[in-house]
């Protein structure tokens, strides 16, 4: 892997208000890769996708995506730049419709032609093209997760970040879940996801990064990871 | 024939404070800003119409015009001062926005002075149609109860059919998630507040003719305006429309039983909506 990278964090400090939550993280993406992050609750996951995206600016340290320094950009330009977020709690807009959710993040990106599209979007996700009129609180937990998913994909991202997109879904549903991030990777898009469900998790990723306390504590393939074991024990609860 | 145009005034009022209550709505729903100044927005509106009017000779001019001056006042007001507060505290909101009644009320003194101006209705539209023998109604008044319902069905149209309503709906219930997606919500934010701006102004320039335009116009407004904002649910413009129309009927009927007490009707209308819907009209729970 030595293409371009994506997302290049330095020394990365975020703060909520007086709390000090990342501690200096270095983390970076590049083009077509998958990186698992992985840590125990509280650990900072969260934080640092939303320092990625933009919600919470870094306090210190240095923010680069595809090549430019975006530290404090806002949200919108992050987006733009084709990283497309699909945050914990799934985040779909319950007073749209299905078909407004999709509609609302169509291809922002006007430089680029648009791959990913309704139609294209709805081929992938039969379940929503059945229920384009509803509203988005009107669906179900797997399906507000393939809306989110769904709508992510309609910006047309060279990256698409994905915080617990299975947390509290029947397996059945999750496994579905996970198929349909698969044929996301196999479309070549680059992918930072965050799971509890580490066998799963490392069978996509290309590369993982464990999380203690904002800091980072291990990088590696899953292969790596599998090799220490008291790492898994330790820090996921394996 | 006397409650037809008692209805008629009803409704007519109600859609202008619907043109009102719109942008106010909208403006706490979307930025979660009171701004205590929209009635003021309304009273520029008025004194523009009558200083248009006098100057262009024609309300015809005056309005479209007062229209974009409003909106440019808007856009200019919004990034200089607004998308400051809109991480503040709701007092520091109250507070700005007070103070921004009291300088638009001094400036309003300065240049047009104190007394209650007349704004003539159009050549135009100066008739009545008569009814029967002894009552009619004024066309003029028609007129502004046709193009508030035009306008309501723009906005309508723009909230509910078009790309940049789903970006405002969306940026409503979840602004941080509306920005990921790609949405400017400081540009959306911006032109929303002049929009707003310029709904109050031009329902100030259309009711000039009917109302006079005096000072404090814009306060004595404003608490109806607030009264629908609650009443119809926060954010919501579809709510809006019905507590409108709601208190126009209170209003109206208020006048007709008793008139010194009229007031009463229109609170005690919001007392028992928000006994049946603590949250507003439009949400349910
Ligand atoms: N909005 C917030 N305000 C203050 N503290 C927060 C906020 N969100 C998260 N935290 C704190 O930051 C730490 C990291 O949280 P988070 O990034 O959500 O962890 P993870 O996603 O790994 O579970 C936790 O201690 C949490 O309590
Ligand atoms: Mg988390």
């Amino acid at each position: 892997m030595s293409s371009a990278p994506i997302i290049e964090a330095r020394e990365l400090h975020t703060y909520y208000d007086a709390s000090h939550i990342l501690h200096g993280v270095d983390f970076s993406v590049r083009a077509g890769e998958a990186v698992g992050l992985m840590g125990r609750n509280g650990m900072g996951k969260t934080t640092l996708i939303r320092t990625l995206v933009g919600h919470v600016p870094p306090r210190r340290g240095e923010l680069k995506i595809n090549g430019q320094v975006m530290t404090h950009a806002a949200p919108h330009l992050i987006a733009r730049q084709g990283i497309a977020y699909v945050p914990e709690g799934r985040g779909v807009f319950p007073n749209l419709t299905v078909k407004e959710n999709l509609l609302m993040a169509a291809c922002p990106r006007p430089d680029q032609q648009c791959e990913w599209n309704f139609e294209r979007v709805l081929e992938i996700f039969p379940r929503l093209a059945e229920r384009l009129a509803h509203g988005g609180q009107q669906l179900s937990g797997g399906e507000q997760q393939m809306l989110a998913i769904g709508r992510a994909l309609m910006t047309n991202p060279i990256l698409l970040i994905l915080d617990e997109a299975t947390e509290g879904l029947a397996p059945l549903v999750a496994r579905e879940i996970w198929q349909i991030i698969k044929s996301v990777r196999d479309s070549g898009i680059a992918a930072i996801i965050v799971d509890k469900n580490f066998a799963a998790l490392s069978a996509l990723t290309d590369r993982n990064v464990i999380l203690v306390k904002g800091r980072v504590v291990f990088e590696g393939s899953g292969e790596e990871l599998k090799a220490k074991p008291e790492l898994l024990h330790q820090h996921l609860g394996i | 024939m006397f409650y037809l145009i008692q209805l008629l005034n009803a409704v007519q009022y109600g859609l202008l404070l619907f043109l009102l209550a719109s942008g106010l709505t909208l403006i706490f729903g979307i930025m979660g800003v009171i701004n205590l100044a929209h009635g003021s927005f309304y009273m520029v509106g008025a004194y523009l119409a009558y200083w248009l009017a006098k100057l262009t000779g024609s309300l015809w001019l005056a309005i479209p015009i007062g229209i974009v001056i409003a909106f440019a006042i808007g856009l200019l007001l919004e990034t200089a001062i607004f998308s400051r507060l809109y991480k503040r505290d709701h007092l520091y909101q109250v507070l700005l926005t007070f103070g921004l009644i009291l300088i638009f009320e001094e400036l309003r003194s300065i240049l047009f002075g104190d007394e209650v101006h007349g704004v003539a209705i159009p050549a135009l539209l100066d008739y009545s149609i008569p009814l029967t023998d002894t009552l009619s109604y004024p066309v003029y008044r028609l007129f502004v109860t046709a193009v508030c319902l035009g306008v309501a069905g723009l906005l309508y149209f723009v909230i509910h059919k078009t790309r940049i309503g789903m970006m405002i709906r969306a940026g409503t219930s979840n602004r941080e998630m509306a920005a990921s997606l790609g949405v400017n919500i400081p540009l959306l934010f911006a032109l929303v507040f002049a929009v707003g701006m310029a709904l109050a102004a031009f329902a100030g320039t259309i009711a000039a003719p009917i109302s006079s335009v005096f000072p404090g116009m814009g306060n004595q407004i404003l608490i109806i305006c607030f009264v629908v904002v609650v009443i119809g649910g926060i954010g919501s413009i579809n709510g809006a429309m019905i507590a409108s129309l709601a208190i126009g009927c209170a209003d109206t009927i208020g006048k007709v039983i008793a008139a010194e007490y009229s007031a009463i009707a229109v609170y005690l209308v919001m007392a028992l909506i928000l006994l049946w819907r603590p949250q507003g009209i439009a949400n349910k729970a």
